[in-house]
């Protein structure tokens, strides 16, 4: 599939800010499921720092914006070609060791609810079944109800309630993966909704497990699917802060406030 | 009971490397010495030497117990030392430069990979990078007790910002302006090239990015910190700039310090804080401490960080047992010295004899520093050893133990006299486009009567160092 | 050199010359204090603690201006970050952050000082008379610069060092003279009278330029004389024109150093010109009060100027 996106992040300050320092991981992984056809990052008023392939495969590219600035515009525009490959990350290359992504983070805790729910799945030892199994078991627990959760809401919490969005569905996976043993990581990018307007938001995040004879393979519980051509998979990181596309801070007192454009489009081929 | 090994006697004669302070001793009217004493104590004063102590209260501006009764190696004994601490600090890099890149020791089964791997000092975000020489440890304290004329063991690695470096320059200072007719008797090696040293080894891991003579600066958390007194003496003795966080920030590729006359590029960061406050954007987004985006920086070659983030995870606790695994791993050579047998209580059998055996043990927590968390079995009561037990069963991995080593004794000045006390050594290898290590290094003196703990936050004292010319 | 430490060396000698102020006022209540009161209402400490601006702060912890009180307040007290203890303190804590860029005799300076605070506080109060803490508050100082004079490489530190005494001392002297304005406040008859003069002479005291005072002026102590003296006349060290003109010297060496021209700088240059202009006939047409309190309000500027042109480490 070829796929469009065109995304734009503003960032509002309620007064002006001295400085404002970004690392983005906004460029698509390179493996054999996607092909860059163009893709361009910029950001207004912005210098462009340092760039770099990190150990887990992502392309880091570093800004700056000197102050005093108010606003501030991250645009992203490219075209990915994109191939099925049934959530397998076949091709991608990297360094990370899969045991680094055993280790808990705050958010993604298993709490005594997630490890039963986790343990009850049978899962220890991995395999491709058992992923599956837990990755349902989330779509099954947490109903993807937009609105219903904040960006700091826990795995755990989400369970509770017993809603969330994609997010916390990625974090209750990874949190019942790890708790199996089963090293698991959360990965941003976007999805292109098809015109029945079943699907999800554009930005979207997932889980990928490691399995022995798989490697890395992509599961998104808010989907009931593993990813598709319809996925662009940007970054991967311990959770949704580690993996976040766009990391910054601002030096000043001035409150931020953030606005999204974003939309995924197939192109006639 | 156990016998130590006193360093300066032996069998009733003078070993020969104190040689000359046999005479030098017994000729110190106890008037003379207490003026020695409280000149040395006045002049620490001043220069502002004190030492905050971790986690407690009490006075700031405390001083470190200084004993003026030096601690002497001969050339050969040196000798020996040299060569194992530098293999040590070269095996260490090249273990860090392994498992940060393609962990071959691990593949290679000789290293469980739970060990490195899920070690939290392991950072993720520097795998895949390399820095400048391959240097992750620029500065390797390498822990030393002695139990014999020829018998050295390493307790411990220190791979991340060894401090007390500033003990051993400001030690042999006031010694050479207390004793002048010492020096001129004996043949001294001289530590005081260490600062030009340390920076000439920073100046050798420059990024690719840096053109011209790189501009290396110190970074601390800051006055508050009990080493700063270190910081700041190193900064002025090297020529730069003693930084805080909030004196540098990053801007397109490079870091900049702000001046008075505006931003100037920074090259080479000696730091002295941890991996956790170096960067909010990548480690600790809740701390504003440190520089936001310096990792990018670093990682994308615009600045070299010393130690390298990550590099910790080569001197845990429990990493340290293959120490010599990889010594033979890496470089393909036997050590030149011996770590200290260690049972790891995370392995049952282990756990089982460390606490069928506590009273002879010292238990220590795998990421435990400063000489707290520990126990002495051989120096608690049935009730602390019982207690720490419990400690152990609640949390075996946390703990390794090691059998109570005969630390050697040498002279040391006590208010009846002088009298034998028990001692470790610190040297301080650089690492860089070479591996240097000074002749010398910081003796920590356990001050009261029998004790082995030498921690200066557990009331232990320093002494001279010193290295006889060959 | 670093913008921080640039910072730190200012704010000792700011620190410095502010206990010297806290000291220098303890004088000139006590010695208003020693005459009957102007009023019968309001005390002179009162006066004292409303021209620095803290009596609520005073009120609030000690309730009545006695003099003891006023001691613990302006000399003891780690509340009023004005007091000697609490700028002796700012001061050696800020030299020990940036001990590398001091000499040894500064440093020795200033932590000696703030070792005989220690053992000061330690003591009891009945061996420590008003005399005695004003007295070693000035030997400190006079200590600390003389050493600064003495010592101190003429770099960039040097230059930021005496901006700080200058600007301090500065804004001190206004402040000081201003005392004067609210201890006449309630009864202009006394302007010119025998208690006014007296009042005016513990000024000059306080300042320690009672007798360079008589050999400059001869003849009666008159309000122009003195307000000519402390504001105008270039010989006194502590006026306000000797002020304008010590920062416009090290501002103008920093920027020579630095080539460059500061908004700082220009800043303090119109300050001195129009003080070289003025006439103390002007000064008080305009009010003394108002023309202080205009004074006071350009040294602030000028300090949130030096601030941003050198210190804040957001130069470009």
């Amino acid at each position: 599939m070829l796929l469009t996106v065109d995304h734009v992040t503003l960032y509002r300050y309620s007064q002006p800010v001295r400085g404002v320092v970004q690392s983005h991981r906004l460029t698509p992984s390179e493996f054999d499921g996607q092909r860059t056809r163009s893709w361009q990052v910029t950001v207004s008023d912005g210098l462009m720092g340092g760039q770099f392939r990190d150990g887990a495969g992502d392309l880091v590219q570093a800004w700056t914006v000197q102050g005093p600035v108010s606003e501030i515009a991250v645009s992203v525009r490219g075209t990915v070609e994109t191939t099925d490959l049934a959530g397998i990350l076949r091709g991608h290359k990297e360094r990370v060791p899969p045991q680094c992504y055993l280790e808990s983070t705050p958010v993604t805790l298993a709490d005594l609810a997630l490890s039963d729910l986790s343990d009850g799945a049978n899962a220890t030892g991995g395999g491709l079944d058992a992923a599956h199994r837990l990755a349902t078991l989330v779509a099954d627990t947490i109903a993807y109800t937009p609105g219903s959760t904040q960006s700091a809401t826990t795995a755990a919490e989400a369970l509770a309630i017993g809603k969330g969005v994609c997010q916390d569905q990625a974090h209750a996976l990874l949190a019942m993966a790890r708790r199996a043993g089963i090293p698991a990581r959360y990965v941003s990018g976007y999805l292109h909704a098809s015109q029945d307007g079943s699907l999800h938001e554009a930005a979207h995040a997932w889980a990928e497990l490691w399995l022995h004879d798989l490697g890395w393979v992509g599961f998104d519980p808010a989907n009931r699917c593993c990813p598709d051509d319809r996925y662009i998979r940007l970054g991967s990181g311990l959770d949704a802060l580690d993996a976040a596309p766009i990391k910054g801070i601002a030096r000043g007192r001035g409150a931020e406030s953030m606005d999204v454009q974003l939309a995924v489009q197939q192109n006639e081929q | 009971m156990t016998t130590y090994f006193n360093e300066m006697y032996e069998n009733g004669a003078v070993r020969g490397p104190y040689g000359q302070l046999d005479d030098w001793m017994r000729n110190m009217p106890a008037e003379l010495r207490q003026m020695k004493q409280a000149e040395a104590e006045a002049l620490f004063r001043r220069i502002g030497i004190t030492f905050a102590v971790y986690g407690e209260g009490g006075d700031p501006d405390r001083l470190i117990p200084f004993d003026m009764f030096p601690r002497v190696f001969s050339a050969l004994e040196w000798g020996k030392l040299d060569r194992g601490v530098k293999q040590r600090a070269r095996a260490l890099n090249a273990f860090l430069a392994d498992v940060y890149g393609r962990g071959e020791i691990v593949r290679a089964g000789r290293i469980p990979a739970n060990l490195v791997y899920r070690n939290d000092a392991f950072e993720k975000e520097v795998v895949g990078i390399l820095p400048p020489k391959g240097v992750y440890s620029h500065i390797v304290g390498v822990d030393l007790v002695r139990t014999g004329p020829d018998e050295f063991f390493v307790l411990e690695d220190n791979c991340r910002t060894p401090s007390g470096v500033s003990y051993m320059l400001e030690n042999r200072e006031i010694m050479m302006r207390m004793f002048p007719a010492l020096f001129r008797e004996n043949r001294i090696e001289p530590v005081d090239t260490y600062p030009d040293l340390l920076r000439r080894t920073l100046a050798s891991v420059a990024p690719p990015k840096c053109n011209g003579e790189p501009v290396i600066v110190i970074l601390t958390p800051g006055h508050f910190n009990s080493a700063y007194y270190e910081h700041s003496f190193l900064a002025d003795l090297m020529g730069v700039e003693l930084v805080e966080g909030q004196d540098l920030f990053v801007e397109g590729e490079f870091v900049y310090m702000r001046t008075t006359e505006g931003p100037r590029r920074v090259d080479v960061i000696y730091r002295r804080i941890d991996d956790d406050f170096i960067d909010p954007l990548c480690f600790r987004p809740d701390s504003m401490l440190g520089v936001p985006g310096l990792m990018d920086v670093y990682r994308s070659g615009g600045v070299a960080i010393c130690s390298a983030p990550g590099a910790g995870v080569a001197d845990d606790k429990a990493v340290y047992t293959f120490v010599p695994e990889m010594i033979r791993f890496y470089l393909g050579e036997e050590p030149i010295l011996n770590n200290v047998p260690t049972w790891q209580c995370a392995k049952p059998d282990d756990c089982k004899y460390v606490l069928e055996n506590l009273k002879e043990l010292v238990v220590k927590e795998v990421h435990g520093s400063g000489g707290y968390g520990m126990l002495v079995g051989p120096k608690c009561t049935k009730a602390e050893i019982e207690a720490f037990a419990l400690r152990i069963k609640a949390k075996p991995h946390n703990y390794i133990a090691q059998p109570t080593l005969a630390l050697s004794t040498t002279p040391t000045f006590v208010d009846q006299g002088i009298a034998p006390r028990h001692v470790d050594l610190r040297p301080y290898c650089l690492v860089g486009e070479r591996v240097e290590l000074v002749p010398g290094g910081l003796t920590r003196v356990a001050l009261t009567e029998g004790s082995l703990v030498v921690n200066s936050s557990q009331g232990g004292g320093v002494k001279d160092t010193w290295v006889l010319a060959g | 050199m670093l913008s921080r430490t640039a910072d730190n060396l200012y704010w000792i000698a700011r620190y410095m010359e502010r206990a010297e102020t806290a000291a220098r006022l303890l004088q000139v209540g006590a010695r208003n204090s020693l005459i009957p009161s102007s009023s019968g209402h309001r005390s002179e400490w009162d006066s004292l603690l409303h021209a620095i601006g803290t009596a609520k702060a005073f009120k609030e912890k000690y309730g009545d201006p006695v003099q003891r009180n006023i001691e613990s307040h302006l000399f003891f007290d780690r509340d009023n970050p004005s007091s000697v203890a609490s700028c002796i303190t700012a001061a050696r804590e800020n030299a020990r952050i940036v001990r590398t860029a001091l000499t040894s005799q500064v440093w020795d300076a200033i932590n000696g000082a703030f070792d005989e605070l220690r053992q000061m506080e330690r003591m009891p109060r009945s061996e420590l008379d008003l005399a005695r803490l004003t007295e070693w508050t000035m030997r400190q100082t006079a200590m600390m610069r003389g050493s600064i004079e003495a010592t101190q490489l003429r770099g960039d530190g040097y230059h930021f060092l005496n901006l700080g005494y200058y600007l301090e001392r500065a804004d001190s002297t206004a402040r000081l003279l201003d005392v004067k304005y609210y201890v006449l406040l309630p009864r202009v008859d006394f302007v010119g009278s025998g208690l006014d003069n007296y009042q005016w002479t513990t000024l000059l005291r306080a300042m320690s330029s009672h007798r360079a005072f008589h050999w400059a002026y001869g003849g009666d102590v008159t309000a122009r004389k003195i307000g000519h003296f402390l504001i105008l006349n270039p010989q006194c060290p502590r006026s306000l024109l000797t002020c304008a003109d010590g920062m416009v010297t090290h501002l103008e060496r920093l920027d020579r150093a630095y080539h460059r021209q500061s908004t700082a700088r220009t800043q303090a240059r119109s300050m001195l010109a129009e003080l070289a202009e003025t006439k103390v006939e002007e000064i008080f047409d305009e009010g003394l009060h108002e023309f202080l309190t205009r004074f006071i309000r350009e040294t602030g500027k000028l300090a949130a100027e030096i601030h941003e042109s050198y210190l804040n480490g957001d130069i470009r």
